[in-house]
């Protein structure tokens, strides 16, 4: 079922009796060449590229719950590519440019839109660190602007300039960057993959590894065991609990981090808006909703829901950055479970054991990965070499002493 | 959530910072042979369990101690609070 103007006319004209289910739901069989473990966004955008990049179908995606109930579905859909550190910048663009093409790539709606992301600096050391990363940015053709006062007064006229702790000096503006509809994305790269043969399997959850000689074989589910050639693993916030089925511990904490959403208003703000002295940043929903978010409430947990002391924090941070916010109402906040890695970056590697490779790490900032962590893993899984914007990735960073820590606070995972 | 400070009752978790492990306070020993691996899994890995985890929490806004909370990661429920100094700097786990 192709996805056209013209068949959107057809089914409006026929009572849109045509529509089909976006995917099968298959059993799962006896064996596959590669189990990807995780149905979130990263693990669909393996599966796809399995398929449409490598030529590997013989695939299966084992979920858990239904595909898309992780963070996939929970985050606050930005994307973007303003990294600053060599070993992330080129990546984050190669992701950026999966995103443009994204929507013709997979005949998908995702809404991707770029309406920019601005990143405000209320001090001149802050300004100073901005324009260095806006010139890192350059470097890998992500480009970059940095705004002054009087252009963002312009742009944002209900922003906080004049406050008295945290003036707004600059800002650095990436024009491509923006949002995307998160669980439409999953749904993208679902469809995509299942009608390139893979099978995705929901409420299957993998319960143990079969490890013979230092090799994986296949896994142990809740709807039986399966063979598999190779087995890669993308569940997020689960990688500890998973891995630790194949006697690994990982660099990574799992933390919860909250958003929020406003009742339905005019359209005010353009793109993405982030406060640089406090936790808090903002956009607004196609729908008129203001979503915003800020900081990971900071101590290990599970629970897929936080405290009130953040919930007051990030209504500080909105109240000191744009004071109009205070007579919105808010309508819904939930929260996702981070993988919180001790350098604040991702990994996406082969592990101790053959046949078994990680992608986790994605700390709060995986959406914007979502397209090229699922082709990277798909290079990985593929060919058994590091796709060449993912070298960095490497599980052993640490022990090597090559960490990539952005924003330079150590092994610390609550204050990445 | 509630933390029960062994000395000053029940105070909001707020007036803490968060460190993590508890068993961050078994340092290695720098002269043993493993010592590199040793310190490097110390700083860097973690159980990371889903469940009962014993986790170090300093009272920055308040008497400036180190306690040892033992907490439910699933549920946020605060099993219990022991000053961290009254515990035998290798026995913590
Ligand atoms: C509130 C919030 C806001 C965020 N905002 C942004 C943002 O603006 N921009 C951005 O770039 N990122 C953001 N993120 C981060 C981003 O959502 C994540 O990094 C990313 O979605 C993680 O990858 P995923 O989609 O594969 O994860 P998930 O969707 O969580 O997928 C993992 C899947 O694995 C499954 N699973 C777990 N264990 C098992 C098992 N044993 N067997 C089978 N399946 C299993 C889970 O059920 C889950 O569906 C945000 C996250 C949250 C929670």
């Amino acid at each position: 079922m192709k996805f056209s103007g013209i068949r959107v006319l057809k089914e409006a004209l026929t009572g849109h009796k045509g529509w089909k289910p976006l995917w099968r739901d298959p059993d799962p069989k006896p064996a596959y060449d590669i189990i990807i473990v995780g149905g979130g966004g990263h693990g669909l955008a393996t599966a796809y590229h399995l398929a449409a990049t490598y030529g590997i179908t013989n695939v299966a995606v084992l979920e858990k719950g239904w595909l898309g109930s992780g963070n996939i579905g929970r985050n606050t859909t930005i994307i973007r590519s303003n990294y600053l550190l060599p070993g992330n910048q080129p990546f984050y663009e190669f992701s950026m440019k999966l995103w443009e093409s994204q929507e013709q790539d997979l005949n998908f709606n995702s809404m991707v839109s770029q309406r920019s992301i601005i990143n405000l600096a209320h001090t001149d050391a802050q300004r100073d660190a901005y324009r260095r990363r806006g010139n890192a940015m350059h470097l890998s053709g992500a480009g970059g602007e940095l705004l002054s006062r009087d252009q963002l007064r312009e742009m944002l006229p209900f922003l906080n300039f004049d406050n008295a702790r945290f003036p707004i000096k600059a800002g650095l503006m990436q024009k491509r960057a923006g949002t995307a509809r998160h669980d439409g994305v999953a749904w993208g790269y679902a469809r995509a993959a299942d009608m390139r043969g893979v099978d995705l399997i929901q409420n299957c959850e993998v319960t143990g590894f079969d490890i013979t000689d230092g090799r994986v074989t296949g896994v142990q589910t809740t709807r039986g065991p399966i063979k598999a050639g190779k087995v890669g693993v993308a569940v997020a916030g689960s990688s500890s609990r998973v891995m630790a089925m194949a006697g690994m511990r990982l660099p990574i904490e799992s933390h919860v981090l909250q958003a929020f959403v406003s009742e339905g208003l005019k359209p005010v703000i353009l793109g993405v808006i982030t406060f640089g002295a406090g936790h808090f940043y903002v956009s607004q929903s196609d729908k008129g909703g203001l979503v915003f978010g800020g900081d990971i409430d900071g101590y290990n947990s599970y629970a897929q829901r936080g405290n009130l002391p953040v919930v007051e924090d990030v209504a500080e941070g909105g109240m000191a950055l744009m004071p109009m916010i205070g007579r919105a109402r808010l309508l819904r906040s939930w929260g996702g479970i981070m993988d919180m890695s001790m350098d604040g970056s991702p990994i996406i590697d082969r592990t101790p054991l053959d046949g078994l490779y990680l992608n986790a790490g994605w700390c709060y900032g995986g959406f914007k990965a979502t397209p090229a962590s699922g082709y990277c893993f798909a290079h990985l899984l593929a060919t058994d070499t590091p796709h060449t914007t993912a070298t960095a990735y490497r599980l052993d960073r640490f022990n090597r002493g090559y960490v990539i820590d952005e924003k330079g606070v150590g092994a610390q995972p609550n204050l990445h | 959530m509630l933390i029960p400070h062994p000395l000053l009752g029940l105070r909001d978790s707020q007036e803490f910072t968060y460190l993590g492990d508890a068993s961050l306070m078994n340092r290695p020993d720098p002269s043993a042979v493993t010592a590199e691996a040793d310190f490097c899994d110390y700083v860097f890995l973690r159980d990371n369990p889903a469940g009962v985890h014993r986790e170090l929490w300093f009272h920055e806004q308040g008497d400036r101690s180190w306690l040892i909370v033992t907490r439910n990661t699933l549920t946020h429920e605060i099993l219990g609070a022991e000053l961290a100094r009254d515990l035998p700097a290798r026995g913590a786990k």
